[in-house]
């Protein structure tokens, strides 16, 4: 094969494309700009634990079935810990965004990273609504039938019925972590990408 | 567990704050009080670490 050949392969494209973008001392750095030590960078890396422990949990919930995590006392404590590390999810998620809206962090050509943000915080919740819905229980019950009559006058409802537990359960375990998980890698590679924003006056020293 | 129930009564319904069309359960306002001291907290704390990185600048 000649090297046009080669330089014209997908392979050898999308190599190059990736080391040029992201280098691996910039996917995984040794050091970090001074300004990021403070706690309120922490959150980001918070949420990402507490999602690890959301998934990990959850497959053994899945592993095991709803027999085991309504009688067994093991089974309770894994859905207990699915559960809580969904409000840690949330709630480093929320201050993270807090953190990030008044840093502007969508300076600098970093929209995607926002934007990747906002709509892994839409699948999120929405995960969480699937999961409430799943539950099989009176509080389930309630939130489905209450939830319906909205989500119907949307028009959602012909393609996602909220009374319909097989459809809301595959929400929850397939469809929602995938989006999740795809959005929250897509979401790291790019802060990867473009680097921690500088503060605001940083920035305009830069600018100067 | 049972000492939890001990000190927060779980068995009434919960309990919801209602002004105007404003309508919150107080377990709900307590999460987002927390929060917001999280994030003031986050703000304020000094970093470990942070002085020894400025004297190395
Ligand atoms: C699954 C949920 C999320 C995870 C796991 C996550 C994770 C992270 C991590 C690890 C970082 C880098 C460290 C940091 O600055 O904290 C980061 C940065 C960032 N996050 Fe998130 N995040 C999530 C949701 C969100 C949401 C809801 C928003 C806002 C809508 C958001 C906006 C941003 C922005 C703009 C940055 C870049 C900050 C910079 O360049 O300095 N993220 N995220």
């Amino acid at each position: 094969m000649s090297t046009t050949e080669i330089d014209r392969q997908w392979t050898t494209r999308l190599r190059r494309r990736a080391a040029g973008k992201l280098p691996p001392e910039k996917l995984l750095p040794d050091t970090q700009p001074a300004y990021v030590s403070s706690w309120i960078y922490v959150f980001g890396v918070t949420t990402l634990a507490a999602l690890v422990v959301v998934i990990v949990s959850g497959c053994i919930l899945a592993l095991e079935g709803p027999q085991w995590w309504h009688s067994s006392n093991i089974g309770h404590f894994v859905n207990s810990t699915h559960l809580w590390s969904v409000e840690i999810f949330f709630f480093a998620m929320i201050v993270h965004l807090w953190g990030k809206f008044f840093m502007g962090a969508w300076r600098g050509g970093r929209t995607l990273t926002w934007m990747t943000g906002c709509v892994t915080f839409f699948a999120s919740i929405l995960a969480g609504f699937t999961g409430y819905v799943s539950q099989t229980n009176f509080d389930s019950q309630w939130i489905s039938t209450q939830s319906k009559d909205g989500i119907n006058a949307t028009g959602g409802g012909s393609f996602f019925n909220v009374l319909n537990l097989g459809q809301m359960l595959m929400w929850h375990i397939v469809i929602l972590p995938i989006a999740a998980i795809a959005l929250t890698g897509m979401h790291v590679l790019l802060v990867r990408i473009k680097g921690v924003v500088p503060p605001f006056e940083k920035d305009t020293e830069i600018a100067r | 567990m049972g000492w939890i129930g001990s000190i927060i009564p779980l068995d009434n319904l919960g309990h919801y704050l209602h002004w105007h069309f404003i309508l919150i359960s107080v377990s709900n306002l307590i999460v987002i009080g927390l929060m917001i001291v999280t994030f003031v907290a986050a703000l304020l704390l000094p970093f470990p670490g942070r002085s020894r990185r400025k004297e190395n600048q």
